[in-house]
């Protein structure tokens, strides 16, 4: 296959692009701190855009909205329990990682119990996380212990040390997709549901898994989101709908499920934090920075449709 | 008559799907007045004739005239409306969220403004007492909420309903399948009035009693053709069972013991309290027989379920492999390439430290490409870019490259050519040989003869078995067709 | 068969009114005060703007689609009533003409293109927003009079909101529900194909029913202006999942084209009144977005069990 024909490669074309317009208009210097910014801003993106996409990948229909609640409930109560205490540390992330298997299984109970489609099922959803958070901490900045605040900004030169492990966790995740049974199973769902199940696919065994998988990815984007920014906050996963879902569409999977590539996301998360940059660095206005971030999503999901 | 002209005239249609010649010259005159009954075994083109009728499809050759009036190339549904053609198709075309006369009102975009609703009501409840007298059913029920018998009332009805416009020509596709007797007998008695005041009807049903009660001519086709039209008075159920066939039936007049089947385990059985249990012993091809929708694809997907866990009255012991036959909505996975397409049934046997083994997935592919005939040059190809029967031999290679020792086959060779046809049976034969055993519906008679037994299916269950000398095109047309109408 | 058949129905379509008749009662009983027309007035305050806006989402709902963008898009509607409307009326005018036209045309591009209604609506709230951030860049605006002037009307006997809402209700119902032509957009929901075969055209449906929801949406705008007197580009966020809950518990489902313009406006009052109710019950107001949510997953159960009751039968 050629270069030009893999679906991700317009994201990280964009991508050059725009970090091409930063560097000539700031100056090869600001050029690269703007990269750096890049990376530990697109982190989070990706790390929540990975569980989105499989959830996506499982065909028309499957979306997890209630990402930016389940973010937020796991950060609030490990915070919370942690304390800032440094000996919590790894309880407080076992504590996150539960509350997102304990997420992804109820949002997948509601979606096989009640029968409804998995956007009311996450969306209704959402509303309890959320409250239960609100009512935990009332909303208070809890401080995240000191060691954890350093790892998730600290840097090794350029490079933030988060992003080196969220890339290491996009190229297992790599393997996941292509080559182990799971992922093999999330293509075959989502390209064509009926064939899967009589290929002998375990069809709701693998939905399953991946609604838990997305939920407990977005818990770990809360912790550490939380410690990149001082602390949980209950608006803190606010603008992560809209980014996860925009982040797999430009990368190149599609909406319509069973296609799905990880570089992409890193692709589409470094040209959206990098557009929005471009756009201040003209001295454009949020407005404009919206405008087109919305006016971008709507033209790559219309040119990749099918005509009727 | 007031009119001399045939309502419809059809002369030498044909219509081909790919390397499938669905019509090859098709001829059909309905004279107005006249119930024309339509008869022939799956894929004798019946359907396909029907749909270029009501225009949904377009002829490739051949031409069409209603009531003097040549058809033209742009000819579609609208047109067909305006020469008065009405059809009633076997799927249910009415809108299940409206009320009855709600849908009766899509059809007819006259009826409009204030008071719509009560015209539209009294339109539909007219021509549902006419058909089918104390039918209960009103204007304002919700179609959704209806029975589907009395759905298929309405369905009617409204096919037959008219306000100024004339209905010249209806066509019935399988118009009593979900009806019972009483609602059956009223329709087609009501048939025979709209003949008598010089209506025209098409009556398609596998009810040959139906038929031959109804109709006043019988068209028989076969093979994308008619091979017989004659009044009906010079028809009996047994010519009708014997124009169907390609070959003239020698019956065999043996009775059904079951003496021959294999010395095997026995490794597919599904007990039955009423009709006929169903047995596979290993190393079999067993044949599901009769009509297409008569639940054997039903029966392969339970069988299916029943081997991955389920408790659903089916006892089986091991996995079984499936081989879809409607490859784009069962079969196919577009995205990928025909290598991937084949192993996904393996791969889980294929996982070594938790990732599939590329190897061993490339060597299955390469073995049923080769045993197969699969024509490629590169096993990486997106398997949309195979023709249809090499899409369905991968298909094939899918569930013969699994470990599975039970396959089972939902008409796995629709629309496939004969060339590819015969590197599968021999295929099916040799591994039959070495122990797997198989479960085939078909819709080809022919395929049948390779069968070791065959189960004869009518309303979704077993109703005859066939020992495999016994199989003849005669026996399974027979045993197809509903037993009343032989008396 | 039919009798049992008819109480599953009846049940599914009281389902959303007795939520709001046990939810009414409740905050009579815990605050009996609110039993008056200046009690009522206040209780019901935001009801016009979410009702519409549930209407809004109930007709996109109708063809099978979901619009993730409607509060973005109530935002931008409320901001342009608060500037330019306010401002220069033609302009106002024209601007909210525009926004109607927008959603037909997405409505043409969803169909045309075959897309996910989800994606391209999630896609165009960036773009709402984002042009209500340019027209109103800080909360402010002014209400034109004669909004704020309706929108605060005192009639004799029953508060404004009610009467309303019931007008609302009621003009939905006799557009989609009982006219003609609201058939063959309904019948578009539940069987595409057999209304494309009686000769209506698909495109025209799905244009239709964007650029309705479109209206609707423009008029939620002007209501909540008119009850706030300002705006700011995120005034109507909630709005988005508001209407989709309020449409479901009024009894929409999400295919098929079933839908219930008066169940509705049930759901959204139904929903409007949850938060009252929970601070009369001086629950903590954490949960009052939490309650939403569980009334939501609550009603789909019991119509879940309703739905399946019915099949046993």
């Amino acid at each position: 296959m050629r270069l030009t024909e893999k679906p991700w490669i317009w994201a990280w074309v964009g991508t050059i692009s725009v970090w091409g317009v930063i560097v000539a208009i700031s100056g090869l210097a600001a050029g690269t701190e703007v990269l750096t910014a890049a990376a530990s801003f697109g982190t989070f993106f990706v790390l929540v855009a990975i569980g989105q996409m499989f959830v996506v990948t499982l065909g028309p229909g499957n979306v997890d909205l209630s990402i930016p609640a389940c973010m937020t409930l796991a950060s609030t109560i490990a915070m919370k329990i942690m304390n800032g205490s440094e000996a919590m540390l790894i309880p407080g992330f076992l504590i996150v990682v539960a509350i997102g298997l304990i997420i992804g299984t109820i949002n997948f109970a509601l979606i096989i119990l009640l029968r409804i489609p998995p956007i009311i099922a996450t969306l209704s959803s959402s509303f309890l996380y959320l409250s239960t958070a609100i009512w935990y901490n009332r909303g208070l900045r809890v401080k995240p212990p000191e060691a954890l605040a350093e790892f998730a900004t600290g840097k090794i030169g350029v490079l933030p040390l988060l992003a080196i492990a969220v890339l290491i966790l996009t190229i297992i995740m790599h393997f996941v997709l292509h080559r182990t049974y799971f992922g093999r199973s999330i293509l075959a769902v989502g390209q064509n549901e009926k064939a899967a199940h009589l290929a002998g696919i375990p069809v709701e065994r693998t939905r399953f898994m991946t609604y838990v998988m997305c939920a407990v990815l977005a818990a770990i984007c809360g912790y550490f989101l939380a410690g990149f920014s001082g602390g949980a906050a209950l608006n803190m996963g606010e603008e992560y709908l809209l980014m996860s879902i925009a982040v797999v569409v430009i990368g190149g999977t599609s909406v319509a499920g069973g296609f799905a590539n990880l570089p992409g996301l890193w692709g589409a998360a470094l040209f959206m934090f990098l557009l929005v940059t471009m756009l201040n660095t003209l001295g454009l206005s949020a407005g404009y920075r919206l405008i087109l971030t919305g006016a971008i999503i709507v033209a790559v999901i219309a040119i990749s449709g099918k005509k009727r | 008559m007031m009119n001399d002209l045939p309502v419809v005239d059809v002369r030498g249609v044909g219509k081909s799907f790919g390397a499938v010649n669905a019509l090859q010259g098709a001829d059909l005159v309905v004279q107005p007045g006249e119930c024309v009954g339509l008869v022939g075994h799956n894929g004798a083109g019946k359907s396909t004739l029907m749909n270029i009728l009501s225009g949904v499809l377009a002829a490739d050759t051949g031409k069409i005239n209603f009531s003097g009036h040549a058809v033209t190339a742009h000819y579609g549904v609208g047109e067909a409306k305006q020469f008065g053609l009405r059809c009633v198709f076997q799927e249910l075309s009415l809108c299940p969220n409206l009320t009855v006369a709600e849908n009766a009102r899509i059809t007819h975009p006259q009826i409009n403004g204030f008071g719509w609703r009560k015209h539209a009501s009294a339109l539909i409840s007219k021509w549902l007492d006419e058909i089918f007298p104390d039918n209960g059913i009103t204007g304002d029920d919700v179609v959704g909420d209806l029975t589907i018998a009395r759905r298929q009332m309405v369905e009617i009805s409204r096919a037959f309903s008219s306000m100024d416009e004339q209905v010249r020509l209806v066509i019935l596709d399988e118009p009593t399948s979900s009806l019972d007797k009483i609602s059956a007998d009223q329709l087609l008695a009501f048939v025979k009035k709209f003949t008598e005041q010089g209506g025209s009807v098409i009556l398609i049903s596998h009810m040959l009693r139906e038929v031959l009660g109804t109709s006043d001519r019988i068209v028989v086709m076969r093979d994308g053709t008619m091979v017989a039209n004659d009044a009906t008075k010079n028809f009996d159920r047994d010519r009708l069972v014997r124009e169907m066939g390609s070959v003239l039936a020698e019956e065999t007049e043996e009775t059904n013991a079951v003496t021959d089947r294999r010395n095997t385990s026995k490794v597919v059985h599904i007990p039955s309290s009423d009709g006929i249990e169903l047995n596979v012993f290993q190393g079999e091809i067993v044949g599901f027989a009769g009509i297409a929708g008569q639940g054997q694809t039903e029966k392969l997907v339970q069988i299916f379920d029943a081997s991955n866990g389920s408790k659903n009255g089916v006892n089986i012991n091991e996995q079984a492999a499936f081989v879809a036959g409607d490859r784009q909505a069962a079969g196919v996975f577009p995205g990928w390439s025909i290598e991937k397409n084949v192993s996904i049934a393996s791969v889980r046997t294929m996982v070594q430290r938790y990732l599939i083994d590329p190897l061993q997935e490339m060597n299955i592919s390469k073995e049923w490409k080769e045993r197969l005939g699969i024509r490629t040059d590169d096993l990486s190809n997106n398997i949309l870019s195979l023709s249809g029967g090499n899409q369905q031999k991968v298909l094939f290679a899918r569930a013969l490259g699994s470990p599975s020792q039970i396959v089972l086959m939902d008409d796995p060779m629709r629309g496939v050519d004969i060339g590819t046809k015969q590197d599968v049976y021999a295929i099916l034969k040799q591994e039959a040989e070495n122990g797997r055993s198989f479960l085939w519906y078909t819709t080809e008679m022919d395929e049948l003869k390779h069968c070791d037994y065959v189960y004869v299916f009518r309303d979704g269950q077993a109703v005859a078995e066939l020992p495999s000398h016994q199989v003849t095109e005669a026996s399974i047309l027979n045993a197809s067709f509903d037993p009343a109408a032989a008396a | 068969m039919m009798s049992r058949l008819l109480t599953a129905n009846t049940m599914r379509t009281l389902l959303p009114t007795l939520s709001l008749v046990a939810i009414l009662a409740a905050i009579f009983y815990l605050q009996p005060r609110t039993m008056s027309y200046f009690g009522l007035n206040l209780l019901l305050n935001l009801a016009v703007p979410i009702a519409l806006a549930t209407i809004a989402q109930m007709f996109i709902l109708c063809v099978n689609d979901l619009d993730l963008s409607l509060g973005a898009f109530v935002s931008l509607t409320a901001c342009i009533t608060a500037t330019w409307l306010y401002d220069t009326p033609v302009l106002g005018v024209l601007a909210l003409a525009g926004c109607v036209l927008a959603y037909a045309a997405l409505g043409a591009l969803i169909h045309l293109r075959n897309l996910p209604s989800i994606v391209v609506t999630l896609g165009m709230s960036f773009v709402w927003v984002g042009v209500a951030v340019l027209i109103l860049p800080t909360p402010g605006g002014k209400a034109p009079e004669w909004i704020r002037a309706l929108m605060t009307l005192k009639p004799a006997l029953i508060p404004f909101p009610i009467i309303a809402t019931l007008v609302i209700a009621l003009i939905v119902h006799f557009g989609l529900m009982r006219s003609a032509t609201g058939v063959v957009l309904r019948g578009a929901g539940g069987n595409p194909l057999s209304v494309e075969r009686a000769g209506w055209s698909l495109l025209k449906v799905k244009v239709t029913m964007y650029a309705i929801s479109g209206l609707f949406g423009v008029l939620s705008g002007m209501a909540l202006v008119g009850l706030t007197t300002s705006a700011d580009a995120n005034i109507a966020e909630r709005y988005t999942l508001l209407s989709i809950a309020g449409a479901i518990l009024g009894g929409s489902q999400f295919v098929g084209g079933r839908v219930s313009p008066i169940g509705a406006v049930i759901g959204a009052i139904t929903l409007l009144l949850t938060g009252s109710f929970l601070s009369f019950l001086r629950l903590n107001p954490d949960w009052q977005i939490g309650a939403q949510g569980a009334i939501l997953i609550l009603v789909l159960a019991m119509r879940m069990l309703i739905n399946r009751s019915d099949k046993r039968s």
